[in-house]
């Protein structure tokens, strides 16, 4: 990471522009046959009354004006593009999908975001998470000891109900590594034991690192692939280190994308482990009958299933996430489009972590989600992804869709069929 | 020589020199370029993905076409008339066979004539969609609109000297000369998406290809 420059530097801008401007890139600023039929792919033409200005195309072409006028550029204009960069995509790769040419508008705005960096321009709080990234190893600056004090916590409340499970640290030749969402440590710590509940019960071998165990990337986010390869250079280096096969990410959908298809590339080389999600996972374990379900437990729910972009569209997972459904709920409503052509939720390209002067934005755009959940009468809505997990919980609230918000893990912790064999001997009399 | 000659001859050399000049630039540039900043399209290359985006896309078998049934079928219409009619028309034929002795499959008169109005139809259809759909509008610049006269203006006086309305010798002399426009912006402009958008839909394909995801 560079120094921010605190004026606009139009050399650097232009060294950036020039830099990042690829084959595909010029290719597709050139092609653009300015259709429109991108409009109503998009999320944020949908919930902001077809506004064309929130069109793809549109953003697109404010992109390519921005580098055709590099030398024109100015403070005023950076604010300008800012605002569409950052609060007008979540660079879901939707509208790519729907492109006669395939223009991947998705790149345009990630180079876009790679300008802005080169000028000390992006969000504060994607800033502040890759420095504290770099430093510590983390984005929430959890200690070594902390993570590994959580690590045992979680164990030993683990080992009340099931005695013989645990969590591994550094066990090296294992057969997968788990890594995770720092915010599981630093808030939601209980999705760690859950975690290491279903490996335990599905007779996995398997560790957790001491270090390099965050594989979120929000470097990505802001186009800074300098930062974005220290930080998944960090992953896989625990992981080589290891010796794991296999590199089993938590349900987040931006670490997937991230560790298995961009770091190769930021990387130079192939990684020496495979890099599967926690929903390929667990589809695997229910395929094998290593895992099995009550479906009862959920039998008077409707539930629903929210595609993370990052885990469905840009992650393949999409029919692993429907078959682990078929094990767990008894109704099951799918939102019209779903799989890898659902609509972004409006938390991801970091609007999650962006927090504040996007909150409003981020809470509009997820109308279309909104809408799409309401119309399944869904009373839970599971999201195999940390950012939509956020980002439909405020939904719920905000559009009052009166549903629950559940990842795998929570629906398996209270569906799993544990053998008697392996529960705690004393049963707590007062459950 | 007369204006004719010259729009036959050398001039003809010309607009064919600088759209097939042209275009082997584009592509060698694009080339030169990815292969030393797009390596993923290298590293990642797969005929499957390629073959089955493109295919996916040169046929309607996408969920565009299903969601846009109108401009789908304008857009495939416009595109099918503009390129097979100048290709199979009888007039053109002759000209090939009297230049170099070649000849091949023409259009019926009647047919390649009704093609040239669907072209300039559809044409129509699709410029008057950039005036009045606001979505359309907002991404439009001048460029699309003079690209698409260029574009019909070999058709509309192809058809006015087809049927000798007004002054025959004025009309095919600007048919000859749209004509030779047409090809010479090609390379230049978004016009040559008529091959670029083969590597467009390849890159794009196979992009979501590595992650088993459609593209279409």
């Amino acid at each position: 990471m560079g120094d921010k420059a605190a004026a606009f530097n139009p050399e650097v801008f232009k060294k950036t522009a020039e830099e990042k401007s690829n084959a595909r890139l010029k290719m597709w600023l050139e092609i653009c046959a300015h259709c429109g039929l991108c409009a109503d792919t998009c999320h944020f033409y949908l919930a902001n009354e077809r506004d064309p200005k929130m069109m793809p195309a549109y953003k697109a072409k404010k992109v390519l004006e921005t580098i055709k006028k590099n030398n024109k550029f100015d403070e005023d204009r950076l604010d300008e593009f800012y605002e569409t960069i950052y609060g007008e995509c979540t660079m879901c790769r939707r509208c790519t999908m729907f492109c006669p040419f395939g223009i991947d508008v998705a790149s345009i705005i990630s180079m876009a975001r790679s300008l802005s960096a080169s000028q000390g321009k992006v969000p504060k709080e994607l800033l502040k998470a890759v420095e504290s990234h770099l430093e510590s190893g983390n984005q929430m600056a959890v200690t070594e000891e902390e993570w590994v004090d959580t690590l045992e916590w979680m164990e030993e409340e683990l080992q009340e109900e099931l005695p013989g499970a645990t969590i591994p640290i550094d066990k090296k030749g294992a057969d997968f590594l788990y890594v995770v969402n720092a915010r599981e440590p630093k808030f939601y710590p209980m999705d760690i034991s859950q975690a290491a509940m279903v490996f335990y019960l599905a007779g996995a071998d398997w560790t957790m690192s001491s270090k390099g165990w965050d594989v979120t990337n929000l470097a990505m986010f802001m186009g800074d692939i300098a930062a974005a390869t220290k930080i998944a250079q960090m992953v896989r280096d625990a992981a080589e280190e290891l010796e794991v096969k296999r590199v089993v990410v938590t349900e987040c959908g931006h670490a997937l994308r991230s560790l298995q298809f961009e770091s190769p590339i930021w990387l130079g080389r192939d990684h020496q482990f495979e890099v599967v999600h926690s929903v390929s996972l667990f589809a695997e374990y229910l395929r094998e009958g290593r895992l099995k379900l009550d479906k009862s437990v959920f039998a008077n729910e409707r539930c629903t299933y929210q595609d993370p972009c990052n885990v469905s569209r840009n992650g393949g997972c999409a029919q692993d996430a429907r078959e682990i459904v078929k094990y767990l709920c008894e109704d099951f409503v799918e939102m019209e489009p779903h799989s890898e052509y659902s609509y972004c939720c409006g938390g991801g390209g970091g609007f999650i972590p962006m927090a504040g002067a996007f909150k409003d934005r981020r809470l509009k755009s997820g109308k279309v989600k909104a809408e799409q959940i309401k119309a399944t009468g869904a009373s839970i809505c599971i999201t195999p992804c940390h950012n939509c997990y956020d980002q439909i919980r405020d939904l719920d609230k905000e559009y009052e869709l009166g549903i629950k918000v559940l990842s795998f893990k929570e629906m398996f912790e209270e569906a799993l069929i544990i053998p008697e064999e392996l529960k705690a001997k004393e049963e707590d009399e007062e459950e | 020589m007369s204006l004719y000659e010259l729009l036959r001859g050398p001039l003809l050399w010309v607009a064919f020199g600088v759209f097939f000049g042209g275009m082997v630039v584009r592509v060698v540039l694009f080339f030169q370029l990815s292969t030393q900043k797009d390596k993923p399209i290298y590293r990642f290359f797969s005929w499957k993905w390629l073959w089955l985006s493109i295919f996916h896309w040169i046929l309607p078998l996408n969920e565009t076409a299903k969601k846009n049934p109108v401009v789908t079928s304008v857009g495939f219409v416009f595109h099918i008339c503009l390129i097979v009619t100048p290709l199979f028309l009888l007039a053109h034929g002759v000209l090939w066979y009297e230049s170099w002795e070649i000849s091949w499959w023409s259009l019926p008169e009647s047919v390649a004539d009704y093609m040239t109005l669907i072209a300039i139809g559809s044409g129509l259809f699709l410029g008057i969609r950039r005036l009045v759909s606001p979505h359309v509008r907002i991404v439009t610049t001048a460029a699309d609109y003079l690209l698409l006269a260029v574009t019909l203006a070999p058709f509309v006086t192809g058809y006015l000297a087809y049927h000798q309305y007004f002054d025959y010798q004025t009309i095919i002399l600007l048919h000859m000369f749209f004509g030779e426009l047409m090809l010479v912006v090609i390379p230049f402009t978004k016009l040559s998406h008529f091959l670029i958008f083969f590597f467009s839909r390849a890159v794009t394909g196979m992009e979501f290809g590595r992650r088993n995801a459609p593209s279409w």
